[in-house]
């Protein structure tokens, strides 16, 4: 072969290598993000059906049942606007406590509960996750917004 | 007093390393021998006050000196003393204490093990690795300074993370840092041939031992992070594509890249550009981990601190390294030339294709890590890239280049045939292929991932069988023996090092293929039986800790009635943060654990009653641990080849006269 073919030849499997590979990432990505979504935006139903995804806010306190007898746990998650009701077949983590910070993975049931297959709390006591914080600010925020209108369009 | 000492030294560490950046680096290019004799003295006398200050730090936390913010905010009076120095790098600004004390430490060595070095060269290697730890020491000592006193001094300290008081956070950072930051000198050593446009088999021969060691470090550090989550996180998984993970993993796969081109470069002069290439990126990207980990937007327990300015000057500083050494490597590259020419089937092609598939490999870890970080900064969603993604595209990408180790040490360089190849391969070939489709029958049940990984593993094996085979058998030598003793140490390294890769992917098929992991509700003197093993729960007890209170429970393993092991798992909750942490109890067997931890009770606070406990079975995992310590194994093993030593010697002679300024500096 002469060098130029040869070189033609080594670009050519090295951008089919590189065309697998983009091919194989592209597919994997598309069915494999995880959007997250928090408890506001749930019960606006922007969140999907049918499809896993993630929510987080802080576990409402006094929320926490377990059926007798099972690993089968209720509980509610807050971001201090809406609450969604969560149930989890499983260990809890550690770092799971009513009143803290929780991002929890799983699908949406048609009567509205939230079935988690994972729940996440891999942070240190005094830390809250930054999905959890933020569903919390951004309803707060909300929450504020909502207020000066109102109390705006009262004035007028 | 103590605590200034030590501050003291680190802005004396610093003036030492703008010394030890500039002047050297100045006289290379001048020409001027007594600027590039100051090399050596000053990265000796900046890794001896960075030892002073790092000690500094160590005595405060062993004293308990709660005066000092670090200390305050991250050990306790009761914290026992070897976790209180472990504590030294358990905060922010102690790993990066400790970051900068191995940067000095390499630098170090290589004025040790490095007087062969053209004087020169070894200028622009020590002021290069000067640059970054000026770096280091500046953002050290404006953004994160680990002296920091606290007025009024706290009474007692916040205490360490639980999570890390293990002896798993004696060992894993220090093995680690060894890793990240031994990539350092083959960064300079790249850069120093760029600057110097002399780049050739010599300096690949120079810069592969370091190389080497430094992979072995991180491979070591990566295995033990792994076992550490194992064994503590209490979900009994190895690997879970945590992007702090993924952090460390994308420079050990660009350092596997590199290792291997080095060796192209040495033995034929080819890939020249492409190694010099794969060194910037190795150590950018442990740069770029560092950033990641510890600039605090990585969600994890390894990122302490969320203070914009820090991730603002890592950012800066990373733009800067890689900038300008890629803008150093576009000017330069055409005059380091591409190297050899080779055919489409030699080794040569075999590496380049296995670097390829592990450079792209490594390219999919970066997007599924730096993506959801862009679409958070960029306010278009939050959204996580979870295993399933990792497992879709790492599986088809990283078989070809396993494949390919078994092809690749037998190829000759230049030109190889297949026909031959094919001739001494072919045994080796068809005794892997049947063996894996006969294998997973006798281990439980058949399915195509489990033959298809059991392949590889075998094929590396048998190849690696047949390879030895061939040498010995070519050999003119008389006598097993003899035989054995004619290839060199790094030949042996390079099987070694291939084995544990078979080994290790013996553990992951089978532990993903066979385990069985059950979460139970489990009385007092209730047994589950789990895959043939009958485990018998006896209730727990409490009892006191060092630093907190524990409860214990016992569970029996039985087999066929027979008692096996009794097992203690443990949920740790401790006294100064209250927070609970639960420690696996594991029956560690070559051919598999038996893994229990515990969950909580199932009603509130009655200990008595049933418990929530994880019972898994975990086939062979530790085969995954013991494969990554071959790997390391082999790579230290190479590096104790004569072959870089008599270069030492055989260069020695003629340099002495030639570096006599630089000699009598020492």
């Amino acid at each position: 072969m002469k060098p130029r073919t040869r070189r033609l030849a080594w670009i050519v499997s090295g951008l089919a290598v590189l065309g697998i590979a983009a091919a194989l990432v592209l597919n994997a990505f598309r069915s494999n993000l995880v959007f997250f979504f928090t408890p506001t935006q749930v019960a606006a139903h922007e969140a999907p059906r049918g499809r896993p995804f993630r929510i987080g806010g802080l576990v409402e306190s006094g929320s926490l049942a377990r059926e007798p007898n099972s690993l089968t746990v209720h509980f509610r998650v807050t971001d201090t606007a809406q609450t969604i009701a969560v149930s989890y077949t499983g260990l809890l983590p550690d770092l799971f406590k009513e009143g803290k910070g929780v991002v929890a993975q799983g699908t949406l049931a048609a009567d509205g509960t939230f079935h988690a297959s994972e729940v996440l709390a891999k942070h240190d006591e005094n830390y809250m996750p930054p999905a959890a914080a933020d569903a919390v600010k951004q309803a707060h925020e909300a929450m504020v917004t909502k207020t000066l209108v109102k109390s705006g369009g009262g004035g007028q | 007093m103590i605590p200034e000492l030590g501050h003291f030294a680190l802005i004396l560490a610093l003036l030492v390393a703008i010394v030890q950046s500039t002047l050297p680096l100045a006289g290379a290019a001048l020409g001027a021998p007594r600027l590039m004799a100051l090399a050596r003295p000053a990265a000796r006398a900046q890794f001896f006050l960075v030892v002073v200050a790092f000690a500094c730090l160590a005595i405060a936390f062993a004293s308990n000196d709660f005066s000092v913010q670090n200390v305050a905010a991250n050990s306790n009076s009761q914290l026992p003393l070897h976790y209180r120095i472990a504590a030294t790098w358990g905060s922010h600004e102690g790993s990066l204490l400790l970051w900068t004390l191995m940067l000095a430490g390499w630098t170090c060595a290589v004025t040790l093990f490095s007087r062969h070095l053209p004087p020169a060269f070894l200028a622009r290697v020590i002021s290069v690795m000067g640059l970054v730890s000026v770096g280091f020491l500046l953002f050290l000592l404006f953004t994160s300074d680990p002296f920091d006193r606290l007025v009024p001094p706290a009474p007692e300290g916040r205490d360490l993370n639980p999570l890390l008081q293990d002896p798993g956070m004696v060992i894993h950072p220090p093995m680690l840092y060894m890793g990240y930051v031994g990539f350092s000198v083959a960064f300079a050593f790249a850069i120093a041939a760029l600057l110097g446009g002399r780049l050739d088999a010599t300096w690949a021969r120079w810069s592969r031992p370091w190389t080497t060691v430094a992979w072995s470090f991180l491979t070591i550090g990566i295995a033990l992070g792994s076992g550490w989550a194992y064994y503590t996180l209490g979900w009994g998984g190895w690997w879970f594509w945590d992007p702090v993970e993924n952090a460390s993993f994308m420079p050990w796969l660009t350092g596997t890249a590199l290792i291997h081109s080095l060796a192209v470069t040495e033995k034929r002069g080819a890939f020249k550009s492409w190694t010099v290439l794969l060194a910037i990126v190795a150590f950018s990207l442990s740069l770029l981990g560092t950033f990641l980990v510890r600039s605090g937007v990585l969600t994890s327990v390894h990122a302490f601190a969320t203070d914009p300015a820090r991730g603002v000057f890592i950012l800066t500083f990373l733009a800067l390294v890689v900038g300008g050494s890629l803008a150093l490597f576009a000017y330069r590259a055409s005059k380091v030339g591409l190297g050899g020419v080779f055919g489409v089937v030699s080794r040569e092609s075999a590496l380049l294709a296995n670097n390829i598939l592990l450079i792209v490999a490594m390219a999919s870890v970066l997007l599924g890590t730096l993506y959801p970080l862009f679409l958070d900064a960029l306010n278009l969603g939050k959204i996580s890239v979870g295993p399933p993604y990792f497992d879709a595209v790492f599986y088809p990408l990283l078989a070809p280049a396993v494949f390919l180790m078994g092809i690749g040490p037998m190829a000759r360089w230049s030109h190889a045939s297949l026909p031959s190849l094919w001739t001494r391969l072919r045994w080796a070939f068809a005794v892997a292929v049947v063996a894996a489709l006969v294998l997973p029958f006798t281990l439980g049940h058949w399915s195509p991932l489990i033959a298809a990984g059991l392949f590889l593993a075998l094929w590396i094996a048998t190849s690696s069988i047949v390879n030895l085979r061939d040498r010995l058998a070519n050999s003119h030598r008389t006598g097993p023996l003899d035989k054995l003793a004619a290839n060199s140490p790094s030949y042996y390294g390079m099987l070694l090092a291939h084995l544990g890769v078979a080994v290790f992917i013996v553990g992951v098929t089978l532990v993903k293929g066979y385990e069985i992991e059950q979460d139970v509700v489990l009385e007092t003197g209730q047994n589950v039986t789990v895959g043939g093993y009958e485990f018998r729960f006896l209730g727990v007890r409490p009892g006191p800790g060092p630093n907190y209170r524990a409860v214990t429970g016992t569970v029996e393993v039985r087999r066929d009635g027979r008692l096996l092991e009794t097992l203690h798992p443990e949920k740790r909750i401790f006294n100064a943060s209250g927070q609970a942490m639960t420690i696996a109890a594991i029956d560690v067997g070559v051919l598999g654990d038996r893994y229990v931890s515990l969950g909580e009770p199932l009603v509130n606070d009655d200990l008595n009653g049933a418990w929530a406990v994880r019972v898994y079975l975990k086939p062979f995992i530790d085969w995954i641990w013991g494969g990554a310590f071959l790997m390391a194994l082999g790579g230290l093993v190479a590096v104790s080849d004569r072959r870089y030593r008599l270069a030492v010697r055989r260069k020695a002679a003629p340099m002495l006269a030639a570096s006599g300024a630089a000699a009598s500096a020492d």
